[in-house]
């Protein structure tokens, strides 16, 4: 087209123009209908948080009431709360997330200080992701075989192990990316000072590590206080109230999920409720993770 | 690479206690990994052998019968694994699109105070517990798709020739279409999130070369950013179907359970996980019924195995770096 344009022809030139013209127009229009199709769909990814938190709000606020802290579950028709459910979550994901944090932190740790280049630190790095979104439902199988079928049954204890499985490689990942932050001179600083390295580890990086560590904390409680699927083999859920961990133990997730399939208007509304409280402490600590401890990444 | 450089340095003293603290620390910090195998390595091993008397009952017919009659101890996994497949392969068609516009909106198009708290909000939806997307699904969205969307679909489209099958039968607002529409929602900013990040990774200069000669936004999008990142963008959208074949909880509620393979997409049908979490209580342990659950256990753990793996070896490069 500009090889025609510099013939200098001027009714060739004129065409060429209007054809330049109308090819600019038809690019602009094109980008036009993708930046309004993309803002459409970040729209749309929008309005369902909003339509779920929404409905969240309208269908569980109203069933807010003391006796849902108060009051164990009770057989339908008779009031009754959530008490053994938010006792027996807050007891497995604490002690669920206390014992993969450790194991998390020494993996994160070897990864990211001892194992570069190294066969076994990109097995395990690898192994680590594909345990991050392995489906949860097998963890709970998982933890079935090996811990509830041959040690006498569904406890509370197997529900925590469960959810510790699912905790390791969150921390994992987290640990790892922090400690890949911390610049190689502060570690040399400290070798150079005559600090062993697991005291160059423990006391210079993870200090500087701390926010983003505690961040990945936060995120993989979040992410373990929802989880439903791996309790349903390992927890069972209880209706009564009981803190043996040795026996079968509540927890939010499966009592919403038999109240929410219930055909009680009462469950149903408690269900809610139970889906209210957990959705907001879970997006609570996402937004304290992100926006308090603020990572530096 | 931090530790050879420590490593390279001798001529610190070498006290008793540090070197020994450094052997303890280092062997915790190894075990730690080697455990992390040992886990992934029992996880397979256990639900392998939990499913091998149903796989030794069954063998390979398990993978193409479609019957699962528990009265007559006749188990097959072909209805659940068609399920498992078809779900994630309809919710990633659905959930692609808005996921690469997001993506694209928050790095090209949203203005710098606008994109953290529209990246939060979308992180954030990542983050609702899938309990909640079961829930919400069968109270809201099932009456929605009953009423309104699947009625116009069988009107308009259930008489079309070819596609005409998929979009007939009776509008229960359950089914195939409508879980595949939760696992959408739900994997979205999963591929949202990766797509913005593996778009974050193109070097500015290339971008701002394809700006100097005249091209539009959207055309940089198109010649520059995806060519650059496309094993990546792949590997996100390989993230999110290795999300979406094993969910459990928003499956179950809408799926409808039912063990058969519908042409319809309207029809009911059950997944891997679902077909596991219902059955599950009505499996004695010790019994067949169990095994062949644990079986169909190993057989999502080794699909979204490779799926994983797969996603992994496509997003290492860029990610990474």
């Amino acid at each position: 087209m500009s090889a025609t344009i510099s013939r200098g022809q001027i009714p060739g030139g004129v065409r060429d123009m209007k054809m330049a013209e109308q090819l600019s127009r038809s690019r602009s229009r094109k980008n036009m209908i993708a930046k309004t199709l993309c803002m459409s769909a970040t729209a749309v990814a929008l309005a369902f948080l909003a339509a779920i938190l929404g409905t969240l709000f309208w269908l569980g606020f109203s069933g807010i009431h003391w006796s849902v802290f108060t009051q164990v579950t009770k057989p339908p028709g008779s009031g009754g709360g959530l008490l053994n459910a938010i006792v027996g979550s807050l007891i497995q994901t604490v002690i669920g997330t206390a014992i993969g944090t450790p194991i998390g932190l020494m993996v994160g740790t070897y990864l990211a200080e001892y194992s570069a280049g190294s066969v076994l630190g990109n097995a395990v790095r690898f192994v680590s992701d594909v345990l991050l979104s392995a489906p949860s439902i097998l963890i709970g199988l998982f933890i079935y075989e090996i811990f509830v079928a041959p040690f006498g049954g569904f406890s509370g204890f197997a529900g925590c192990l469960a959810l510790a499985v699912i905790v390791i490689p969150i921390v994992v990942r987290t640990t790892e990316d922090m400690l890949q932050l911390i610049p190689t001179a502060l570690r040399e600083a400290a070798v150079a000072l005559g600090a062993p390295k697991w005291k160059a580890v423990v006391f210079v990086c993870y200090r500087a590590a701390l926010n983003g560590i505690a961040t990945g904390i936060l995120l993989a409680i979040a992410r373990v206080a929802g989880e439903t699927a791996p309790l349903l083999f390992t927890s069972l859920g209880n209706l009564n109230w009981s803190v043996n961990m040795s026996e079968p133990m509540s927890s939010l997730p499966v009592t919403i999920y038999q109240y929410a399939g219930s055909p009680f208007d009462d469950w149903v509304q408690l269900a809610w409720v139970g889906a209210l409280l957990i959705t907001f402490g879970v997006l609570a600590l996402n937004i304290v993770a992100r926006f308090v401890l603020k990572p530096r990444s | 690479m931090s530790q050879s450089a420590i490593a390279a340095s001798p001529a610190r003293p070498k006290g008793k206690s540090s070197s020994l603290g450094d052997l303890i620390f280092a062997t915790i910090a190894k075990s730690a990994g080697v455990l992390v195998l040992v886990i992934l390595s029992a996880i397979i091993i256990s639900l392998f052998i939990g499913g091998l008397p149903a796989f030794r009952a069954y063998g390979p017919n398990f993978l193409i019968n479609p019957d699962w009659d528990p009265v007559n101890q006749i188990f097959g996994a072909a209805v659940p694994i068609y399920g498992t497949l078809i779900t994630a392969v309809l919710a990633i068609v659905m959930a692609v699109p808005l996921a690469f516009g997001s993506a694209f909106y928050l790095t090209e198009m949203a203005p710098d105070w606008f994109r953290r708290p529209v990246g939060t909000a979308i992180e954030l939806l990542a983050a609702v517990p899938s309990i909640i997307y079961g829930m919400w699904g069968f109270f809201i969205v099932v009456p929605i798709m009953g009423d309104y969307i699947q009625p116009f679909l069988i009107d308009n489209l259930g008489d079309l020739p070819m596609i005409g099958a998929l979009f007939q039968g009776p509008a229960f607002g359950t089914g195939i279409l409508t879980s595949a529409l939760i696992l959408a929602i739900m994997i979205l900013p999963f591929i949202a999130a990766t797509m913005r990040d593996v778009f974050m990774t193109v070097p500015p200069v290339f971008k701002e070369s394809a700006y100097g000669v005249g091209c539009t936004t959207w055309e940089v999008m198109r010649s520059i950013v995806l060519p650059y990142t496309r094993v990546s963008v792949v590997g996100g959208i390989m993230l999110g179907l290795g999300r979406a074949l094993g969910e459990t909880m928003a499956v179950t509620f809408v799926i409808g359970n039912t063990n058969r393979i519908s042409t319809s997409l309207f029809g009911p049908g059950n997944t891997i996980a679902s077909i596991v979490a219902l059955e599950f209580p009505e499996s004695p342990a010790g019994s067949l019924k169990l095994s062949a659950l644990l079986a169909l256990g190993f057989l999502l753990f080794v699909i979204s195995f490779i799926v994983l793996a797969i996603s992994r070896f496509m997003l290492r490069t860029k990610v990474k770096s």
